[in-house]
């Protein structure tokens, strides 16, 4: 009787243990991540998660790891929510994001959608603004590493452009920063615009 | 030189024509950023800089040494490739000869001049290959690149490519092309080429190889030029 409350701490360990690892990793986003992540409607700084490319998902919960991904609100809330991930979590969690189903934000400008649209198919050659398209998919799913932008807010297409340009993300390496840094405002206003419209 | 910037200006008013109202977005957009001073204008002007604008352009998608990058789409490796092929599909791209969305808006925008000097510079270009395919087949493509497939009256690749598959002419570098744009090329080769019947061009050449390698002889000759130097 003396050690029944370790019997119930053990049983209780190894229930968790046996859980399914997409159990467990459900568990821990619905605790943890969707605060911030889930749901949210109108203006959010994080951006969707739900059928984003899991092995994006993980390439970003190491950079926030390794520091890497620098912008103010990753080091305000990511650096510290990933600090402790181990590896098998980060692969849980991205699974188990991707694949919840999509859904399009379309909080953008409808009035720039067909611009957006225009430009995220077949770039600005003449201001060598390259076609988005080329590399994010035709219905901007995403493929490998590279991220689904379908789903994604407005405000945080927008921001994340931006800070492109601001030299933040810089680590992601070629070729986002150089082509981010191209676009002007009312470039930015219309792929973001469009994109949040895109399932 | 004049019935050449005359070929051009009807690619371009084609181009209009065939894009309708889709195409004025871009031109409106165009507009306002010529509108903003400072802006648009702040890269540096003149032939050179426009050149090394135009170069930063292509080598954000082909890579940042032209190595290729694998995108949703396999984006080919363009450094050490022969100018005069890199001449011909642009060219065949603004005609509609060679269907691709993406690169007929880019193809139509270039000058003949800017054409040939970014040409010239990717021709200069030799980062290692990136590569993709899968080792254990490089041996049987490396059996089919240099000697053929008697059997299938498949001629060797090396013939015309080159033993060290770095073309010649207008006939393309293949050492070190992305794996899948090579297994993608191969196998829709009548699709995308040679696509005005009635002015067949040198992609007729490879039509019908292209159509007598099987799937599994594709795959082992991407896999042998994805590694090739």
């Amino acid at each position: 009787m003396r050690y029944g409350w370790l019997k119930i701490a053990i049983l209780a360990a190894a229930c968790a243990a046996a859980l399914a690892p997409e159990l467990r990793a459900e568990a821990l986003a619905v605790r943890n991540c969707n605060w911030c992540h889930g749901g949210a409607k109108g203006y959010s700084p994080a951006p969707r998660l739900a059928g984003q490319r899991p092995l994006y998902i993980e390439k970003e919960l190491l950079s926030f790891r390794w520091h890497t991904r620098d912008n103010p609100f990753s080091r305000q809330y990511m650096w510290g929510a990933a600090a402790n991930l181990s590896p098998e979590t980060a692969r849980d969690l991205a699974m188990y994001f991707s694949a919840q189903p999509t859904k399009a934000a379309s909080d953008g400008d409808p009035g720039l959608a067909a611009m957006g649209e225009n430009i995220y198919q077949q770039g600005l050659p003449e201001e060598n603004i390259v076609a988005c398209v080329a590399c994010h998919g035709p219905n901007a799913e995403g493929v490998g590493s590279i991220p689904r932008l379908s789903g994604l807010s407005f405000a945080y297409l927008r921001r994340r452009l931006e800070q492109w340009a601001e030299g933040y993300h810089a680590a992601a390496g070629p070729p986002m920063p150089s082509i981010a840094s191209k676009l002007p405002p009312e470039v930015v206003a219309a792929l973001a615009s469009y994109l949040s419209f895109v399932k | 030189m004049d019935a050449e910037i005359t070929r051009l200006k009807s690619y371009r008013s084609s181009a209009a024509f065939r894009l309708g109202p889709r195409s004025v977005l871009p031109a409106i957009v165009i507009a306002a950023l010529c509108a903003v001073p400072g802006r648009a204008g702040a890269m540096e002007r003149g032939p050179r800089g426009d050149v090394q604008a135009k170069l930063g352009y292509c080598m954000d998608c082909h890579g940042l040494s032209a190595e290729g990058y694998h995108g949703y789409y396999p984006i080919p490796r363009l450094a050490g490739q022969q100018p005069e092929y890199l001449e011909n599909q642009l060219r065949a791209f603004a005609e509609h000869r060679r269907t691709n969305n993406i690169m007929f808006n880019v193809a139509h925008s270039l000058s003949p001049s800017m054409v040939a000097s970014l040409a010239a510079h990717f021709k200069g270009l030799n980062p290692g290959p990136i590569g993709g395919g899968p080792h254990d087949r490089v041996g049987q493509g490396r059996a089919i690149f240099q000697d053929g497939v008697p059997d299938s009256n498949i001629a060797a690749c090396s013939a015309c490519h080159g033993p060290e598959a770095t073309g010649y002419g207008e006939i393309p570098r293949l050492a070190g092309q992305l794996y899948p744009y090579l297994i993608n090329k191969l196998t829709n080769w009548d699709k995308e080429r040679g696509q005005i019947r009635s002015r067949p061009d040198t992609s007729a050449i490879m039509s019908p190889i292209a159509h007598s390698l099987n799937r599994s002889q594709i795959e082992a000759v991407a896999a042998y030029l994805s590694y090739q130097r």
